[in-house]
């Protein structure tokens, strides 16, 4: 219970600073995306049932807070949600590359899926400047803004541990 | 040791920390529950699109979305505020680099401007005069026929697929669907969707937004829309190859009306500077770009004009 409340405040958070403050630093010709960012750290850390709730709860306080039509932003978090959740179970969570490789992934499945989707849905985008000019640098972004961001995730949903004390002693032949 | 030996710790009173895989992850939930979950997640993600896009401009979901929007209002309101220290530190950094230059280009500017304010002010005065003489009705002009409405940026663009911003203003301070938005150095867009405190506006660097316009200098009119380069380039479309367009024009809204048609923006709204004109044997019209006056990746605050006169009718 403790630990949906964590996710659901770090999404809340994650999300509100994503539509209010960082969509607006363009840097070097991109933004960070510290709601998928943070999604990602919670997925690698809680697995991906948690992290395809959040991705779904996030990319819906996103699409809301930026009155844009919901459920595109809902779909494709949910989706990068569950894939980083079930890589950090079967890949181990704690390699050193797991979290650069996911958001990596991420960062570029969201914006090829992201271009998909609105292409689909009829909305008229540049893929040059969807997929060249703003994926470069926003995927700069998004691996500085993760040392932060992971940490955060580490501490605030570090697994629960329990100590094992040995209680007889059985000799191994 | 073979794989499915048990392993035992062989020490009275060793401590062994383990990470209880069950509360962690989900690796303990079957895989069934899991596929489940997902597949609940996804379908409904597309509910949700399906009806946003049934629904149009208003519906219950609609609704629903503006009453979610006001209600993180604050949450913006108060994220912003924090940022903004930070924001003002970046931009004074990043002002200081180019300071030098930019103002050698300034005032020279000033200089060229000075000439210019002379020369308006005759014009303008004759101006006057002949539109008495004449008797000359005019649809509504920018600035006199419109009050603004200045809003803060509550929200921006969420990635480089969308091009709207959120505004802190809607239907309770008046603005009005398709009402167009400025900033003090020229046009920004218009706005495409109003809740009772907010409102949505597609930025004219969006691909659906155009805006007719002409050269201020030439007359040269045109369709002014995002350019198929990256970044913020515009381009003034539809110009034909005999009218004449030159490098360092301004260019503003036409605000031309058109049978049952009329422009969306009124006449006289700054929008940018020609920065480069060619043209082709193959292509129609000239080709030419315009670098915008507004800078759409660090808009803070913007004016929401509202008609203070109605439109007049058209026949």
């Amino acid at each position: 219970m403790i630990d949906a409340v964590k996710i659901a405040v770090l999404v809340f958070v994650a999300g509100v600073l994503q539509a209010s403050v960082f969509s607006g630093a363009d840097l070097l010709g991109g933004t960070p995306d510290v709601l998928l960012v943070a999604l990602l750290g919670i997925a690698l850390q809680r697995g991906a049932v948690a992290g395809a709730a959040a991705g779904f709860l996030g990319g819906l306080l996103l699409d809301v807070a930026t009155l844009e039509s919901l459920g595109v932003t809902s779909l494709l978090l949910t989706l990068v949600g569950y894939w980083a959740g079930r890589f950090g179970e079967a890949t181990g969570r704690d390699r050193r590359y797991a979290p650069p490789a996911a958001i990596i992934a991420a960062t570029v499945f969201v914006a090829l899926g992201g271009y998909t989707l609105h292409y689909m849905l009829g909305a008229g985008i540049l893929a040059e400047r969807a997929l060249v000019t703003a994926l470069l640098p926003g995927l700069g972004l998004n691996l500085i803004v993760a040392v932060p961001v992971l940490s955060l995730c580490r501490v605030l949903l570090r697994p629960h541990e329990r100590s094992e004390r040995a209680r007889e002693v059985q000799l191994l032949g | 040791m073979p794989r499915n030996r048990t392993e035992k710790v062989a020490v009275l009173g060793s401590s062994v920390r383990r990470a209880a895989a069950g509360k962690a992850s989900s690796r303990s939930s079957s895989p069934l529950r899991r596929r489940l979950i997902i597949a609940v997640l996804v379908l409904a993600a597309l509910a949700l699109i399906t009806v946003s896009f049934r629904e149009g401009t208003s519906g219950p979901l609609h609704d629903a979305q503006g009453a979610g929007a006001q209600a993180l209002h604050p949450f913006e309101i108060a994220a912003d505020r924090v940022a903004q220290p930070f924001q003002d530190a970046w931009g004074w950094f990043d002002g200081l680099l180019g300071a030098r230059s930019e103002a050698e280009r300034l005032r020279e500017q000033v200089e060229q401007l000075r000439q210019q304010v002379i020369q308006n002010e005759s014009a303008l005065q004759e101006n006057v005069r002949l539109r008495a003489l004449l008797g000359y009705l005019d649809g509504p002009t920018f600035p006199r026929d419109y009050a603004g409405v200045a809003a803060a940026v509550i929200a921006r663009p969420p990635s480089a697929f969308e091009q709207q911003i959120v505004v802190a203003a809607g239907a309770s301070k008046g603005v009005r669907l398709n009402a167009p938005v400025v900033t003090a150095d020229g046009l920004v867009g218009q706005v495409t969707r109003v809740t009772d405190d907010a409102a949505q506006v597609t930025l004219l660097t969006d691909e659906t937004s155009a805006a007719s316009a002409l050269d201020l200098r030439t007359g040269a009119a045109g369709i002014v829309r995002h350019g198929a380069g990256a970044g913020d380039t515009l381009v003034l479309d539809r110009v034909a190859k005999d009218e004449v367009v030159n490098v360092g024009d301004e260019v503003v809204t036409a605000g031309w009306r058109s049978g049952g048609l009329a422009s969306l923006y009124p006449k006289g709204i700054p929008i940018g500077r020609v920065t480069s004109v060619g043209q082709t044997d193959t292509d129609l019209y000239k080709q030419v770009q315009i670098a915008p006056y507004a800078d759409f990746g660090s808009l803070d605050a913007v004016l929401v004009l509202v008609s203070r006169t109605p439109p007049p009718e058209l026949p």
